[in-house]
């Protein structure tokens, strides 16, 4: 999908989309931390509604648009599902995710809605996401040029 | 299992009830099915990430076709949940709220959480919500692990007495 395809709707779109994201998020009680670690610390299990009924509606959204839609009318692409490949940055990188989100409480999307209920806290949580997104870029970006220089073949992880 | 209809009888598993929860869980699902519809695109939170750290590093990493040529909607994508967690403050909330949570936690967990969800391709909207929507078997093994090992790190800290 390149810049010249995308219709005039398409940023509209794409706002409205986030716009029901966070205003999803702030109802669930997601955009708290507190509310996540209640969760985690088994003190109250709502969250399984929140993923549940999210992974509910997406499902059958990819389901039916798989099999009965033909292209997505903004950008002309074809639908498509999520599966990506699996290898051993899954584990490890859910593994670092996990020990993250238990200290914290705070995922991404999560952390976005929180700013916009008002809690300036949270930049702190953001900001470290930044940075630790710099950080594996970075690592990553360097070793991958080092083995290539070794002519080793380089993997493609993403 | 007569335990554990008590405790439903008693709310202590749901002490906030259920309704908060699950409408906001399908909202969320609503607002990744109206821009898939249109566009096609499964959107994830965290790689806006990387996508916006391309306008400002040289790094080859978040200088990928794939990050340049969707920084900009993913920005779009990300004040709009801003805005639509704000429109939810302004209707339902008083005032601001702002958590008790210690700032070092935010730091430091979000710092691991930055790296953990690249790493790994994917959050908990990526892998949680459209990965697990996909019946992707990479998504449920990430899941599986992110959500296993957050409850024994919360207990963990819990358990050592850092409150909140």
């Amino acid at each position: 999908m390149s810049e010249v395809d995308r219709s005039p709707w398409f940023m509209p779109v794409v706002y409205v989309g986030g716009l029901i994201f966070g205003f999803g998020l702030a109802i669930s009680g997601m955009a708290r931390p507190e509310v996540v670690l209640d969760f985690l610390q088994f003190e109250d299990f709502g969250l399984l509604f929140v993923m549940g009924g999210a992974a509910v509606v997406s499902g059958i959204t990819f389901t039916l648009a798989t099999r009965y839609g033909d292209r997505a009318p903004l950008t002309a692409s074809q639908y498509t599902r999520r599966v990506k490949a699996m290898d051993r940055n899954v584990v490890i990188g859910g593994t670092i995710f996990g020990v993250g989100w238990g200290v914290s409480g705070i995922c991404p999307g999560a952390a976005y809605a929180s700013a916009g209920i008002g809690n300036y806290p949270i930049l702190w949580a953001i900001a470290g996401m930044f940075l630790g997104a710099y950080v594996q870029g970075y690592w990553r970006s360097t070793r991958s040029a080092s083995t290539t220089t070794k002519q080793v073949a380089s993997d493609s992880s993403d | 299992m007569s335990d554990f209809i008590a405790l439903l009888a008693l709310g202590e598993l749901f002490p906030r009830g259920i309704l908060p929860y699950l409408i906001g869980g399908l909202l969320i699902g609503a607002g990744t099915a109206v821009i898939y519809l249109a566009t096609g695109i499964i959107a994830g939170a965290s790689t806006f990430l990387e996508s916006t750290l391309s306008y400002v590093s040289d790094v080859p990493r978040f200088n990928q076709f794939k990050y340049v040529q969707s920084r900009d909607w993913r920005i779009v994508f990300t004040v709009g949940i801003i805005s639509g967690a704000a429109v939810y403050a302004i209707l339902f909330q008083d005032g601001i709220w702002t958590t008790d949570v210690q700032w070092w936690r935010l730091l430091g967990g979000g710092f691991l959480v930055g790296i953990g969800t690249r790493l790994g391709k994917g959050c908990t909207s990526g892998h949680g919500v459209c990965g697990i929507g996909s019946l992707s078997q990479t998504s449920i093994v990430n899941v599986v692990t992110f959500l296993t090992i957050a409850i024994g790190t919360a207990q963990l800290v819990q358990a050592i007495g850092v409150a909140p």
